[in-house]
């Protein structure tokens, strides 16, 4: 079963003098434990696909399935609490909550789903060590670099145990160096913990890294290449 | 957390929490002075005069009150009083005969108002031995006079100097009686003080020649705020129309006005004062509201309920209001305190345009809690209502185009 499966799926915008077509008839299924990109030139749709898979926008047309619900059914507050609990996100930059330790940032998300204080302790204590940072638990996002400030936030889209982790260019805003480990510390937890990743980019070495490359060239899928 | 995330969130823009926060204590602080003097002066003047001398009922001859004369006076009666202290709002009822007359000694002449009491009971309803400041207070049998001071001062008389009273008892009857001067009463009142002279009442009786007749039945009750109520009730309790009972709001119209008049005043004077502050509140929370769509975007985006974000947004602005009341309020108990323990007492100029009034010059400070928790409630509610605002846009917030700003 697929963790992601989107029919038909259109995006226009109509409050141009011409419509925008954002995303045109996308069909596109991402199974459990994928690694993948969405590339694509500026402007081909790549943040308007992954809004509406992260049910933070809705299709003009189509449907949006995960883990076989239609989310376009939901209704506002389902939607958010289906966001809560099955999608986590990162996003460009600004992810965190400026007045909360990099600890207390990902275990927000956890007390959002009311979990125990045990096992919000426990899963923090493993998330930051994970992403490694066991060492900057108590700092706030401005101590941190933004390098380590992405790692916090992918530590906190995985707090929630989430079915898959969109992340939106969560290198954009990062020097090279940066943008390769937060890479590679994905790529592990996508192989140890088999956590879907699905993110959109423009870095060379960082599409590199993927497992499954959906280019996107004005709002269509132009390739779909699964590398070895 | 979500309590420390408020509480963090307020420190945020350090500078403009220290400034919303210095305008409500500011606000407080001037709202508790004014509205604790003005009080403090108000009631200090209910009770100078009606605590003091009218009482806070009075039972009459029907007819009295608007014509104040010998000839409207009853005869003191037993039943009567079992009927009003059979209320058990009314302590005690307390006669007097009282009346007008020319005072004279060796030099000089002056109109007074001769009060006929029971000394003992007149003390139980109006305290009036805490205000003898010289000689010795009056007995049932005593046969000497009370002076307030200004009398006294007025017609240059001592203690055990010899007073003359003239004037026209009851039905035409000539009242003319000599008392010796035993005792000077002093009230903060200045027209009070200005006009008594207290006799006992058997003596009073015997001058006006209204033997066992009385003016009035100064009834002392168990709680003066309720005694407009009390009068009510009392009039249903009695039966038949030869007595009007009257409460003070009814014995001293202007007064009550005044006092009700200038206590409205003082609300409008709140209310200018705190709509100017809840404009500078409303700023911060604009300016907070607006700053932070970002953040709201990713909250919403992530899970966070719109209704939970807005939660801690309202608890943010009603933890800058109240710290602001809290600190306003620490600050203005002591001075309050302090001026309660030791009232302003003004001099010159304004202690004359005081006397002129007929307040005592002093500035007296109220102690009332509704002094102290209206300001808490006046507070909260535009807090509340400012708070409208963010809910507002939270309410309508759309992720994406929060994130994109
Ligand atoms: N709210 C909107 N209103 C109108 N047009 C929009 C809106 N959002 C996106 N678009 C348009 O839709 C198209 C796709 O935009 P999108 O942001 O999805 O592209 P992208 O692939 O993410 O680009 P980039 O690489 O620059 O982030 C663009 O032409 C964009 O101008
Ligand atoms: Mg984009």
């Amino acid at each position: 079963m697929a963790v992601i499966e989107t029919k038909n799926v259109h995006k226009t915008y109509n409050h141009a003098v011409v419509p925008v077509h954002a995303v045109v008839g996308v069909d596109l299924k991402i199974e459990k434990g994928e690694f993948t990109a969405i590339v694509g030139p500026s402007g081909s749709g790549k943040t308007t696909l992954l809004n509406m898979i992260g049910g933070l926008d809705k299709p003009t047309e189509g449907s949006v399935m995960v883990n076989n619900v239609d989310i376009s059914s939901l209704s506002r507050n389902e939607l958010i609490d289906f966001r809560l609990e099955h999608i986590g996100f990162v996003f460009q930059a600004y992810n965190l909550i400026p007045v909360l330790t990099a600890r207390e940032n990902v275990e927000f998300v956890m007390l959002l789903q009311k979990q125990s204080k045990e096992d919000r302790d426990s899963r923090v204590t493993a998330l930051l060590e994970e992403v490694g940072l066991s060492d900057k638990t108590d700092k706030r996002p401005s101590e941190l670099s933004g390098g380590q400030q992405q790692r916090v936030a992918v530590a906190r889209a995985l707090a929630s145990k989430p079915d898959f982790v969109l992340a939106d260019e969560p290198t954009a805003n990062l020097d090279s160096k940066s943008a390769e480990n937060l890479l590679d510390m994905m790529a592990r937890l996508n192989q140890d913990e088999q956590m879907t990743f699905i993110f959109s980019t423009h870095d060379q070495r960082v599409i590199d890294k993927a497992k499954r490359v959906i280019t996107l060239v004005d709002g269509r899928i132009d390739s779909d290449i699964v590398k070895e | 957390m979500f309590f420390k995330l408020a509480w963090r969130n307020i420190w945020r823009s350090k500078r403009r929490t220290v400034i919303t926060m210095s305008s409500i204590v500011f606000a407080v602080l001037l709202s508790v002075l004014m509205f604790s003097v003005k009080n403090g002066l108000l009631n200090k003047m209910e009770q100078n005069i009606v605590g003091y001398y009218t009482g806070y009922i009075q039972v009459h001859q029907k007819g009295y009150w608007d014509e104040k004369i010998l000839d409207n006076t009853f005869d003191s009666s037993e039943e009567l009083e079992d009927q009003l202290l059979a209320n058990a709002g009314v302590k005690a009822a307390v006669p007097r005969l009282e009346s007008f007359a020319l005072a004279a000694s060796d030099e000089k002449s002056k109109g007074v108002a001769v009060i006929g009491i029971d000394p003992e009971g007149e003390h139980l309803a109006t305290q009036l031995k805490d205000k003898l400041v010289d000689g010795i207070y009056l007995t049932a049998t005593s046969n000497g006079a009370m002076l307030t001071t200004g009398v006294a001062e007025y017609l240059d008389l001592g203690l055990g100097d010899t007073l003359v009273l003239l004037g026209q008892g009851y039905r035409g009857a000539t009242a003319v009686g000599k008392y010796v001067v035993q005792g000077m009463i002093e009230f903060a009142s200045p027209d009070l003080n200005s006009t008594m002279v207290y006799l006992p009442l058997t003596q009073s009786q015997e001058l006006y020649v209204a033997s066992d007749k009385l003016t009035s039945l100064v009834l002392l009750v168990d709680n003066p705020s309720g005694a407009h109520a009390l009068a009510e009730e009392l009039r249903s309790d009695i039966v038949g129309d030869k007595y009007e009972i009257m409460s003070w709001q009814e014995l001293l119209p202007d007064i009550h006005q005044f006092i009700e008049a200038e206590k409205a005043e003082n609300i409008i004077f709140q209310v200018i004062l705190y709509v100017l502050i809840a404009f500078g509140i409303f700023g911060t929370i604009l300016m907070m509201t607006l700053e932070r769509q970002y953040e709201f975007g990713v909250l919403v985006a992530i899970g966070m309920r719109r209704a939970k974000l807005s939660t801690v947004v309202v608890m943010e602005n009603v933890m800058i209001s109240m710290l602001g009341v809290v600190i306003g309020m620490l600050i203005s108990i002591p001075i309050v305190g302090y001026f309660y323990n030791f009232p302003i007492r003004v001099s010159g100029k304004l202690q004359e345009a005081y006397e002129n009034f007929g307040f005592e010059p002093v500035f007296y400070f109220s102690i009332e809690p509704i002094v102290f928790y209206s300001q808490t409630i006046v507070v909260l509610v535009i807090s509340l209502i400012l708070s409208i605002y963010p809910m507002f846009k939270i309410g309508f917030l759309d992720p994406i185009k929060a994130m994109r700003a």
